[in-house]
């Protein structure tokens, strides 16, 4: 599951732009973006990512009422097998992005995803790793696609050791 | 400010610090941000006693998005075609990082040029945390 929809909303290219470090007024301040090249605000490249605020399902976030598996009386909420107990652990190998145009605050974006490929290594730090693509479409109201998004997952059979 | 095709070279460099010193706090801003609220990232009591890790650690979409901000700056504003890493390297707090950017070729296709870059992100040890590419719109 993914969102279907994602409204590009000014207050949260705002807040992903404070987020990862980057001051540039074109993510902030209107009157400064209409003095740039795109004439208007604009996502950062890699906001795509944030529509998992808008898929209601998303795995990695609390749901409301229910059980989560980070610390609360105890180190987990959840029993050990759901959090892969054995120490293994699913960690975002790689990441794509192709942009046709960039968008702006007041867009709503429609999400098709699908599964890429998948295969296997043995890694050196994790041992037997499983590696999969997931790909996910952004299309603009008027149906072209904007941007394409190309995550791949690694699963892991123990805990990647530092070095 | 977008680049031109005039002005750069293959080989040519762009070298931005993204950090000194990467906070917790850092992260979670990332995380409320971003939608993703892995506790692999924010949760010490979690990552440590569950997860067995030494601390929490940097979503890797949270360097990939503070790279991206070295790779905006050398390109402009809304020139990037595409934009890819992979993740090499665990991104701790406390961490220190610089991205640089490389650029592979200068090109032109259907007309419209492009600068095709290698950007690296390394670490206060030089290991790098994330390598990848990007292309962008470049002017003549």
């Amino acid at each position: 599951m993914a969102a279907k929809k994602f409204p590009v909303e000014a207050g949260h290219i705002m807040m992903f732009a404070r987020a990862v470090g980057d001051p540039n007024p074109i993510y902030h301040d209107a009157e400064a973006a209409a003095d740039t090249e795109p004439g208007k605000t604009i996502a950062p490249p890699t906001f795509y990512q944030a529509s998992a605020q808008f898929d209601p399902d998303y795995f990695l976030r609390p749901k409301i009422g229910e059980p989560w598996f980070g610390s609360g009386k105890e180190p987990t909420g959840v029993p050990p097998t759901r959090t892969g107990g054995d120490g293994g652990t699913g960690l975002h190998a790689e990441q794509r992005f192709e942009y046709f145009r960039h968008v702006s605050p007041g867009e709503t974006l429609t999400l098709k995803t699908r599964p890429g490929k998948s295969w296997e290594r043995q890694g050196k730090r994790g041992g037997n790793l499983k590696f999969s693509e997931n790909i996910t479409e952004y299309y603009d109201e008027s149906g072209e696609l904007v941007v394409r998004a190309t995550g791949v997952g690694v699963r892991t059979e123990k805990v990647v050791e530092s070095d | 400010m977008a680049l031109q095709a005039s002005k750069v070279q293959v080989g040519d460099t762009y070298t931005q610090k993204l950090t000194d010193d990467l906070s917790r706090t850092q992260i979670v801003q990332y995380a409320g941000a971003s939608g993703d609220y892995n506790p692999l990232h924010s949760d010490e009591i979690f990552t440590t006693k569950v997860a067995k890790y030494p601390t929490v650690f940097a979503h890797g979409m949270l360097t990939m998005g503070m790279t991206g901000r070295m790779v905006t700056d050398f390109v402009g504003d809304g020139r990037l075609t595409a934009y890819s890493v992979r993740f090499t390297r665990q991104v701790w707090p406390g961490d220190a990082l610089t991205a640089t950017a490389k650029v592979d070729a200068v090109r032109e296709e259907d007309g419209q040029g492009l600068v095709d870059l290698s950007v690296t992100t390394v670490n206060q040890d030089g290991d790098v945390v994330v390598m990848g590419k990007a292309t962008a719109k470049i002017d003549p």
